[in-house]
C-alpha cells in the first residue's frame, strides 16, 4: 500500500489582474489540505491573493522526446510574431 | 488589587499563554513528520511569538518600562501566568495538534470577545491576532478530524491525546477575582462565560473526528494564578532563557 500523500502542483496569483503562476509542488492528503499547505509554504511573504492546487497525476504533459515535431516547425516562421506592426505608445505594455 | 494591577495580570495571562505555546510549537522545527507540517507549525509558532510581543510589550509598559524581552527572559517559573495546557510536553505529533486545537478553540472565542474590549489597545491586538488564530483553528481542527477519523493507529493516538489533555482544559474557564475585576471594567469577558460556546465547538469537531469526549470535568489548575505550574515549565524555561541567564544583558 502506498502510504505517501499525493503530490500537488501549486499555482498562485500574485495580484488581481495577473494570471496564476506555477510556483512549485507539495504533498497533502487532499485538496483542502493542499491549499492550506500551499498557504503556509508559498505565501508566507505575502506573495499571493489566490491559490489553485491540482493533483500532479491529473496533469498531462508533453513528452520531451517529441520536441522536434512539436516545436521545431515554428522556429522558421517569424511572420507569426506580431513584431511587424508599429504599436501606438498609448497602448502601453503588451 | 488596583485596576491597573489586575489589567497587568490579564495581559501576562494572555502573553504567557502565547509565549509558552509558541515556544513549545517551535520545538517541532526541523522535526515534524513532513516538510509541509514543519513549515506550518513554524508559522504558527511565529504567529504566537508575535502576539506575545504585543501582549507582553503592553504588560511591560504598564509595569514600569519593562520590555517584552525582559518579561520573557528574566522571570522564573512562579512569575508565569499561562494555563498548564500550553506548557505540557509536546508528546507525539497527534498530541501536539490536539493541544493546539483545544487551545485554538478557546483562543479564537476569547479574541472574538476582545475585539470589543473597552481598552483600545487590547481591541487592536485582538484585531490583529484573531485573523491569525482563525487560521490556526481551521488547520488544527482539520488535522484533528483527519487523524481522529484516520487509521486505527492515528485514531488510538488521538483518543489517548484527548484523554491526556482534557483535564487541562477546565483551567481556561476558571474565573477568579482578577477576571471579575477585568470583566467589570469591560476589558475582557469572564472566562467562565466562554465555556458553552467552547463546548459546542469542541464537541462538533470531535464528533467529526470520531473521538469520545471524556466525561470527567476534573481540571488541573495553578498556572494562570501562578500557584503551581507543572514540572515541565522549568525545563522549558531553562531551554528558552539559558542565553540571558548565562550572559546577562547579551544582545546582538
Amino acid at each position: 500500500m502506498n502510504t505517501e500523500w499525493p503530490l500537488w502542483e501549486i499555482f498562485i496569483r500574485g495580484q488581481h489582474g495577473m494570471s496564476h503562476r506555477h510556483v512549485g509542488s507539495l504533498h497533502a492528503p487532499d485538496a483542502e489540505m493542499a491549499i492550506k499547505n500551499a498557504r503556509d509554504v508559498y505565501t508566507r511573504r505575502n506573495e499571493g491573493v489566490s491559490i489553485w492546487v491540482v493533483e500532479a497525476n491529473n496533469i498531462s504533459a508533453s513528452s520531451p522526446s517529441d520536441k522536434g515535431p512539436l516545436y521545431e516547425p515554428s522556429e522558421s516562421k517569424v511572420y507569426r510574431h506580431p513584431t511587424f506592426f508599429d504599436i501606438p505608445e498609448e497602448v502601453g505594455a503588451m | 488589587m488596583t485596576r491597573d494591577e489586575a489589567f497587568q495580570q490579564f495581559l501576562l495571562r494572555m502573553g504567557d499563554n502565547t509565549l509558552i505555546l509558541g515556544h513549545r510549537v517551535s520545538e517541532w522545527c526541523g522535526h515534524a513528520p513532513v516538510l509541509e507540517e514543519d513549515i506550518a507549525l513554524a508559522n504558527t509558532a511565529l504567529d504566537l511569538i508575535g502576539q506575545t510581543q504585543m501582549w507582553l510589550g503592553l504588560a511591560g509598559e504598564m509595569g514600569g518600562g519593562k520590555t517584552a524581552d525582559d518579561l520573557a527572559f528574566l522571570r522564573d517559573v512562579w512569575d508565569f501566568r499561562n494555563v498548564l495546557l500550553v506548557e505540557v510536553a509536546n508528546g507525539d505529533f497527534g498530541r501536539t495538534l490536539m493541544r493546539q486545537f483545544l487551545f485554538d478553540a478557546w483562543h479564537s472565542i476569547m479574541l472574538g470577545r476582545l475585539l470589543t474590549s473597552s481598552d483600545d489597545r487590547v481591541a487592536a491586538i485582538a484585531a490583529k491576532a484573531s485573523k491569525e488564530v482563525a487560521y490556526h483553528l481551521e488547520r488544527s481542527a482539520e488535522t484533528v478530524v483527519g487523524l481522529g477519523d484516520g487509521t486505527e493507529e492515528s485514531h488510538t493516538r488521538m483518543q489517548a491525546a484527548l484523554d491526556y489533555l482534557w483535564p487541562y482544559v477546565g483551567e481556561m474557564f476558571v474565573s477568579d477575582d482578577i477576571d471579575a475585576q477585568i470583566a467589570a471594567a469591560g476589558i475582557a469577558p469572564n472566562p467562565a462565560d466562554l465555556r458553552d460556546e467552547y463546548d459546542a465547538l469542541v464537541k462538533r469537531v470531535l464528533a467529526k473526528a470520531t473521538l469520545t469526549l471524556p466525561e470527567s470535568r476534573f481540571a488541573h489548575k495553578g498556572g494562570r494564578d501562578g500557584r503551581m505550574h507543572t514540572e515541565h515549565l522549568g525545563h522549558l524555561l531553562s531551554q528558552m532563557q539559558w542565553l540571558q541567564r548565562a550572559y546577562p544583558g547579551a544582545s546582538w
